[in-house]
């Protein structure tokens, strides 16, 4: 009689469905799961130490590359903290299109995590569908902000610039013809916001679309009813937030209970699960896209009656315009000290945080009173849902595993920051 | 101070009393700073009190204050700052803890009373060496295997002290100090408090 041993397994850090560069030394009896212990921080760069010998101002960019699916909202917890440390006022319609482009954000995170997710468990259709719908979301990104991912389009005291009154149009070429060139530019006749509306028109359908294929789907249900359980206890427990607390029942959502920018103008509803397995999870971020839709269009009609300034005026903290710099000195040294010493942010310290897609982003920042920040901690979300993982698959069978980590929705960016 | 931040500092201050050596309310964002003896108990009174019942831990930070400021830093250079969430009562709380040793910074581990707590200790651990003292599982998580050193310490250089190279001549990878020196393209420069001053708030 041979001996029975536990298996080892080593999962990632290539594996496919390990979202990145997530290393799991699983350790098996049989097919189950016994213990789960992931290694992570292969991606480390040591983003909070490189802000410390940068000014305020340069750190922008490095938000994008935290959680590289959902930048602007990375992005907007770092303006955040700048602008609470600086005690700083944001024009109305920057916060407007802050609101706007979290929301636009929301949709794109929860549309790559679906889609990954079920090409992880064998779907291989949703991804196809998912970025068809993130293709004209990313092109909203790159027609306000020049840059499909890494937009650097949040700047503390309001966002860069304003929305541009028209949408980039596809050429014609010798791959397209003058009748598919037409095709996709239809609804790109207008300004930014047109394009935007349009796409809200469109985006319920695609929702049923996704809904058709997978809400009644057997398999899917199969693969994901009752796997990844967390109740309401360990959700607390373990720091859960976002759609990862929400499926387990409990109703908390920063933009309702802690609301920032405008969103207590806003008219949304907050989907909460009720057994706390990967399917109401599954269904809390279907719901939440629809909510962000709808927010969505709330936005467009205030930004289409409200014009304005979209940057504060104060030279300390924002840039002049150009063509002031160019005739005025005052303008023109303002512009040279910003650029070159950067933001001063007085002494002390702040917490800003947003409800990000995949739960609670915080900017802890800490200065001293000089041009760079004394101390920069991004808490990410993903970091405390991945944390759990080895008590959420203890028992489960190894191909759960990949439901699991695709339900906790991890990218490594900001885990490993 | 809004009426909810009072309601935080009364019941603060009625439930740990002389425990909080300092309570300062900034910015709308209440900081309590405890003593490194108190801190287990302090946490544990501050998650089961129901006036306060802070149920998630939402981080832990840690802090090296070496080289704050303008003057040489006089108190105790590291220090942990967790941030505490009440879902219940809806409101949060930061809780500072400086080590009190400079040399070999030891504290209390909250990983039994917050399951979270467990990787960020092991974070801080990691990038800035505070050891958590009853901790189940204190390794490191965000460096390499068998990295050197507590990346995040003011003393430590942002280049590091090795890099890594395929070596041609025996065949693998191999460890090296670094050859690029560290540089400093913007000036660290702290100026007189009213400087950005924006005047709004």
């Amino acid at each position: 009689m041979p001996e029975i041993r536990n298996y080892t397994l080593n999962f990632g850090p290539q594996h496919p469905a390990a979202h990145g560069v997530l290393r799991l030394v699983l350790e098996l009896d049989g097919e189950v799961v016994e213990r789960a212990d992931a290694h992570i921080g292969l991606l480390h760069r040591g983003t909070e130490k490189l802000i410390e010998s940068r000014t305020w101002l340069q750190s922008v960019p490095y938000m994008d590359r935290l959680d590289y699916v959902s930048m602007m909202c990375n992005e907007h917890a770092y303006c955040l903290a700048v602008e609470k440390l600086l005690g700083l006022q944001v024009p109305e319609r920057a916060r407007y299109i802050r609101v706007m482009f979290d929301e636009i954000t929301r949709i794109l995170n929860h549309l790559l995590a679906l889609g990954t997710h079920c090409l992880d468990i064998g779907a291989m259709t949703m991804i196809l569908y998912a970025f068809r719908e993130r293709e004209d979301l990313l092109d909203v990104y790159e027609a306000v902000s020049g840059a499909r991912m890494h937009a650097a389009y949040y700047r503390p005291g309001g966002v860069y610039r304003d929305l541009p009154d028209q949408m980039p149009k596809y050429e014609q070429n010798r791959f397209k013809s003058a009748k598919t060139v037409a095709q996709f530019n239809a609804a790109r006749g207008g300004s930014l916001l047109d394009f935007i509306e349009d796409f809200t028109e469109r985006f319920p359908k695609c929702c049923d679309e996704y809904e058709t294929l997978l809400t009644e789907n057997r398999i899917w249900k199969q693969r994901t009813v009752g796997i990844g359980v967390v109740s309401p206890e360990q959700a607390l427990s373990w720091g859960f937030s976002g759609p990862m607390i929400r499926g387990s029942g409990i109703a908390w959502d920063l933009r309702k209970k802690q609301p920032y920018e405008v969103y207590d103008r806003l008219d949304f509803d907050i989907p909460v699960g009720k057994n706390g397995d990967s399917y109401d999870r599954y269904l809390v971020r279907m719901e939440e896209m629809r909510q962000s839709n709808h927010i969505i269009r709330q936005c467009i009609d205030w930004l289409r009656n409200n014009p304005g300034p979209v940057i504060t005026d104060n030279l300390k903290v924002a840039p002049p315009r150009r063509e002031k710099m160019k005739t005025n000195m005052e303008e023109l040294i303002h512009h040279f000290k910003l650029f070159s010493e950067g933001i001063h942010v007085p002494e002390g310290e702040a917490y800003a945080v947003v409800e990000h897609p995949k739960g609670e982003f915080g900017v802890y920042a800490v200065s001293d009173g000089a041009n760079k920040p004394y101390r920069v901690k991004l808490r990410a979300p993903g970091f405390a849902h991945l944390a759990a993982i080895d008590e959420l698959s203890r028992g489960h069978m190894i191909a759960d595993v990949v439901t699991i980590i695709g339900t906790l929705d991890v990218v490594f960016g900001d885990i490993d920051r | 101070m809004s009426a909810k931040l009072e309601r935080l500092t009364l019941a603060v201050k009625s439930v740990l009393g002389d425990k909080v050596q300092s309570l300062v309310v900034d910015r709308g964002e209440v900081t309590i700073e405890v003593a490194a003896a108190d801190y287990l108990a302090v946490a544990r009174t501050l998650r089961d009190a129901d006036a306060l019942h802070f149920e998630q831990v939402v981080d832990i930070v840690g802090l090296d204050y070496s080289t704050y400021g303008d003057v040489a830093w006089g108190g105790r250079r590291f220090a942990s700052v967790a941030h505490l969430l009440s879902v219940r009562h809806n409101w949060r709380l930061r809780l500072r803890v400086f080590a009190t040793d400079d040399d070999f910074p030891v504290l209390d581990s909250v990983s039994e009373l917050w399951a979270s707590a467990n990787w960020s200790e092991r974070e801080t651990f990691d990038l800035f060496g505070i050891m958590y003292q009853g901790h189940p599982d204190l390794r490191r998580i965000l460096t390499d295997y068998g990295f050197v050193g507590h990346p995040f310490r003011k003393d430590f250089p942002v280049s590091g002290h090795v890099e890594m190279r395929y070596d041609e001549e025996s065949g693998r990878v191999i460890y090296q100090p670094v050859t690029i020196e560290p540089r400093e393209n913007t000036p660290r420069i702290v100026r007189e408090a009213s400087y950005g001053k924006v005047g709004h708030a």
